[in-house]
């Protein structure tokens, strides 16, 4: 041992100096300890290595490293939120080539390499990975997708994918899909790159999650740093894992402590007060699995897996083998995946070697197969995330779900069975009366009168019936009834446009009555309140709104929140930022969900998502369209960390169910739109419009200023330039909504949809 | 072109400032927000999306009215009298005086002096050959052109159209342009001097370049 010492003393005096500027990394500076003093003592050692005589050096070198040890073990002992963030950054922790090199046999890195490639903080990789069953080797395919920090190259952006990463992601997603190969993402980003260039951040994230969300081979994700947004883009998966020190956010510790400690642009932010926000927002793996934001934890070394930590990556390898097993025998027959999960534990009790496997299992699935593990998946992010307060009793719970059930067969009977039967009914006389065969008249309209009794003609209006103008014009309306409450104040306001076009001032009587907020001049949208929307938009009396029991609650106990909330609660009388219900536009009936700015400007957590994705769920069993309006949305809500995050996958599978089953799925964007929501289930849907005057984007200028450090135009987000670059695919004004969406209504969508 | 160059440079060295005359917009009660002899900022940044300095506000039917200060100067003439009352549109409230620095004058005499060519739409710019080899060889001398002759091409979509100058004969004395450059609508090509004014133009640029100080 001690020959060894003196042989690799250079070596080992490196690995010393190592260990401790990676304690300076986790404590935040080398201040701490005074660790700078015994850095300067292993330099020392390094520098004057020849001095010493053998007894002398090693004598210095035991001595080093029983303070490092003491050290390392006090750290461990005490480890902070924001020391484990520390570690998932530093630059000695491993990264996505590592896994590559020590976990998987070979790999082929897809889509170029190193610098030249579209994007480099996103690595795809065709990679082996080998299973021994008893001396004997099978090997398997995947296809492993993930960000690369880059071991401190600048060109990968610290792991922030760019949209043109992301869309790489999911072109070679697809690819594994065609091949019938499991996907393994491995997460290492703090945080997508903010960029609206085209196919832009949150468009992309969208779109990745929506085909996420019914790809046909199972994925399993391991997550070391996943920052909010830029982890979703790659992590909707069966199984989810984590290093036990590495973090899950929904935003950055700084980032969150500079909106709740409200810190001016350039300012800095007070450490205390990261330290605080970073223990408030549970970002630890064993807090994430707690909040079952995750399956599983891979536990690591207490300091965390670095580099050289090869004992961590052969358990990894062993646990991703492992969760992909799983994944693949859930859609199996439930009796083979209980013998395996027995096997397993009893193998596992015996011994923690993880090397071997008893079994051999194929990782690619049958049709069947493939369709049961989409619905494990819909299952499985259905069940989380449910961190939201019900007003009901149990009986009243019961009630609901007696009269969801006796619904969904009274549409399914009155919509799928009879209807089928009508269409086919319909097309056969069809065909046959397009022949052209007069004589067969006779023969026919007995018939089609028995149909018609049969089948009455839907009460709802047709399409012929709506547009004809004799007998009614789909431009009365009857708009007088309500008037924004904005409008009681006499005075006058400049419109922002004045200077550029010369618009006169506006009074605001006439502003925000007959004009309906709009500048007469250049057409500029003043903000107006949700409810002007509610009454002016839909038909009279028709707003019916459902699932109000459900109330945005605090599952994160964050100190001060709940104060906030009850506040936002008494202000708006109403439980949380979203408010679900049936309507209907010139008689159409419609499910909408309305996310408003004035319950914590429209923020999305877990109320929300549910109450989300029960509209979702009830306009596909009344096969209504689903608009949603989102009158302002300012993200994901900070308070409710990883669980708000996790209702960016889970709305976009309930959306994703939704469009699949043939619904007409629109988002209406108004005022302001950021963040989480529009890069995900609003941001995939495939017709998003937006109003005059809004802002469209994935981070707010701030944001973009301090990521990037590049200033962007005034207008970047303007709803002119998000149709530019294709992220929205129109431009309404606010007194065409109306007739916009009827006529929206009316051709867009699939037969599926109960009017037509 | 009869310019009397001795008087123009009189003119800047007894005032050397820019005057830009602020009057208000319409009407309203005034507040002014800005002190005599205070510098003021035009707006900045990128864009210029960034407001200057605020200037006073016009409260005309309860909506008090931030006016921001489109140039850089020194506040002077600011009529402290009208504070708090009511005024008419179009009455000058103050004065912003812009200090001239020495390239800001020499370009003001430049275009009052010379005949400017400007470009007659948003396109790319070149001297024809000719002219480029013609203007690196005879540095000291200028080129010299006369009216009609075809020394500029505007490049636009692939294509080339020479353009005639259209001034009077004279010697190019200053380019606005490096070649190739994309020039907007109505901006300085390049200058023309008259051969007979061009000594003493020289001259006069010569006296402000070695005695105005900044």
């Amino acid at each position: 041992m001690d020959q060894k010492y003196i042989l690799d003393s250079g070596k080992y005096l490196a690995g010393l100096y190592d260990r401790i500027t990676y304690l300076g990394d986790i404590k935040g500076s080398l201040a701490w300890g005074r660790l700078d003093q015994l850095l300067e003592k292993v330099q020392e050692t390094r520098n004057n290595i020849f001095e010493f005589t053998e007894k002398e050096l090693l004598s210095r070198i035991r001595d080093l490293e029983d303070r490092i040890r003491f050290f390392e073990e006090r750290v461990a002992k005490t480890l902070r939120p924001i020391e484990i963030v520390n570690i998932a950054r530093s630059v000695q922790r491993f990264t996505l080539q590592d896994i590559l090199e020590n976990v998987y046999d070979s790999f082929t890195e897809l889509g170029g390499e190193g610098d030249c490639n579209i994007d480099p903080a996103v690595l795809v990789a065709r990679a082996t990975l080998t299973r021994r069953v008893k001396n004997r080797l099978y090997y398997h395919q995947v296809m492993v997708i993930g960000h690369e920090k880059g071991r401190g190259e600048e060109y990968r952006n610290g792991g922030s994918a760019k949209p043109w990463g992301n869309e790489k992601a999911l072109r070679y997603m697809k690819v594994a899909e065609t091949e019938g190969i499991p996907i393994h993402s491995y997460i290492f980003t703090p945080g997508a790159y903010p960029t609206e260039d085209y196919p832009g951040a949150a468009q992309q994230i969208a779109r990745n999650l929506f085909q996420m969300s019914r790809i046909r081979v199972p994925v399993v994700s391991f997550i070391s740093e996943g920052g909010s947004g830029g982890a979703e883009a790659i992590g909707l998966s069966d199984m989810r894992l984590m290093g036990s020190r590495g973090y899950y956010s929904v935003i950055s510790p700084e980032g969150a402590a500079a909106i709740e400690g409200r810190i001016k642009e350039g300012e800095k932010v007070p450490q205390e007060l990261v330290e605080h926000c970073a223990a408030q927002l549970r970002i630890t793996a064993r807090d994430n699995l707690i909040l079952k934001t995750i399956d599983r934890i891979i536990e690591e070394p207490p300091l965390g897996a670095r580099r050289d930590d090869f004992s961590f990556f052969r358990k990894l390898r062993y646990e991703m083998i492992r969760a992909t097993d799983e994944v693949v025998l859930k859609t199996k027959s439930l009796r083979a995946f209980r013998a395996y999960a027995l096997k397993r534990q009893a193998r596992e009790s015996r011994d923690s070697s993880c090397e071997d496997f008893d079994i051999h299992i194929k990782w690619s699935l049958s049709d069947t197969e493939k369709a049961r593990l989409l619905e494990c998946r819909s299952e499985k992010y259905r069940k989380i995330g449910k961190g939201f307060r019900q007003l009901r009793t149990s009986l009243g719970r019961k009630m609901e779900k007696a009269r969801d059930s006796l619904k969904q067969s009274y549409y399914d009977i009155r919509y799928g069975l009879l209807r089928h039967h009508s269409r086919s009914v319909q097309k056969i006389l069809e065909e046959v009366s397009s022949e052209g065969f007069i004589f067969l008249k006779t023969v026919t309209e007995p018939m089609r009168a028995a149909y018609d009794f049969v089948f009455p003609k839907p009460e709802s209006p047709s399409a012929t019936e709506v547009f004809d103008p004799f007998r009614r014009s789909i431009f009365v309306q009857d708009w007088e009834h309500y008037i924004s409450p904005l409008a009681n104040e006499d005075r006058t306001v400049t419109c922002p446009n004045a200077e550029k076009y010369g618009c006169r001032d506006l009074w605001v009587p006439d502003l925000y009555g007959e004009f309906c907020g709009v500048c007469p001049s250049c057409g500029h949208h003043f903000p107006l309140e949700y409810q002007w929307y509610l009454e002016n938009l839909f038909d009279k009396d028709s707003v019916k709104e459902f699932n109000s029991h459900i109330a945005s609650a605090n599952p994160l106990k964050f100190e001060g929140f709940d104060k906030k909330l009850k506040k936002a609660k008494k202000r708006t009388g109403r439980r949380s930022a979203i408010i679900t219900f049936d309507a209907a536009v010139h008689e159409i009936k419609l499910v909408v969900a309305m996310l408003y700015s004035d319950f914590r400007s429209g923020t999305v957590g877990c109320a929300e998502g549910e109450k989300f994705i029960r509209a979702c769920d009830r306009a596909r069993t009344t096969r209504r369209p689903f608009l949603a309006y989102i009158h302002t949305t300012g993200g994901i809500r900070i308070h409710e960390g990883t669980l708000g995050v996790i209702q960016m996958p889970r709305c976009t599978v309930a959306v994703r169910e939704y469009i699949d089953s043939g619904g007409l799925y629109m988002v209406v964007y108004d005022n302001n739109s950021y963040a989480g929501p529009v890069a995900s289930f609003l941001g995939c849907s495939p017709y998003q419009v937006g109003i005059r005057s809004s802002r469209i984007g994935f981070a707010g200028p701030r944001v973009i200023r301090e990521t990037t450090g590049a200033d962007v135009p005034p207008d970047y987000h303007s709803a002119k330039n998000a149709l530019k670059r294709g992220h929205i695919q129109g431009i309404w004004d606010r007194r065409d909504f109306r007739k916009n969406l009827f006529e929206a209504m009316m051709t867009m969508g699939s037969p599926h949809l109960y009017y037509k | 072109m009869d310019i009397n160059l001795n008087d123009l440079l009189r003119q800047y060295k007894s005032h050397p400032y820019e005057d830009h005359h602020i009057d208000t917009p319409h009407t309203g009660v005034v507040s002014f927000r800005v002190k005599e002899g205070q510098e003021v900022k035009g707006p900045s940044g990128q864009w210029l999306h960034r407001p200057g300095t605020l200037l006073y506000i016009l409260e005309r039917e309860k909506n008090p009215k931030k006016i921001t200060s489109s140039f850089t100067g020194k506040v002077a003439s600011l009529r402290t009298e009208l504070e708090g009352t009511f005024v008419q549109a179009g009455e000058r409230l103050l004065t912003i005086q812009h200090k001239l620095n020495r390239d800001e004058i020499i370009d003001r005499i430049l275009r009052k002096v010379l005949h400017i060519f400007r470009a007659p739409q948003r396109a790319r710019y070149f001297f024809t050959p000719e002219t480029v080899t013609f203007l690196e060889k005879e540095t000291e001398k200028g080129l010299s052109v006369s009216t009609g002759d075809e020394i500029i091409i505007m490049s636009l979509m692939k294509r080339d159209t020479f353009l005639p100058y259209d001034g009077p004969p004279g010697i190019i004395y200053k380019v606005y342009f490096q070649q190739g450059d994309l020039v907007e609508q109505d901006a300085p090509l390049f200058g023309v001097c008259l051969p007979e004014k061009l000594p003493f133009v020289q001259k006069v640029i010569q006296r402000i370049r070695t005695e105005w100080d900044d």
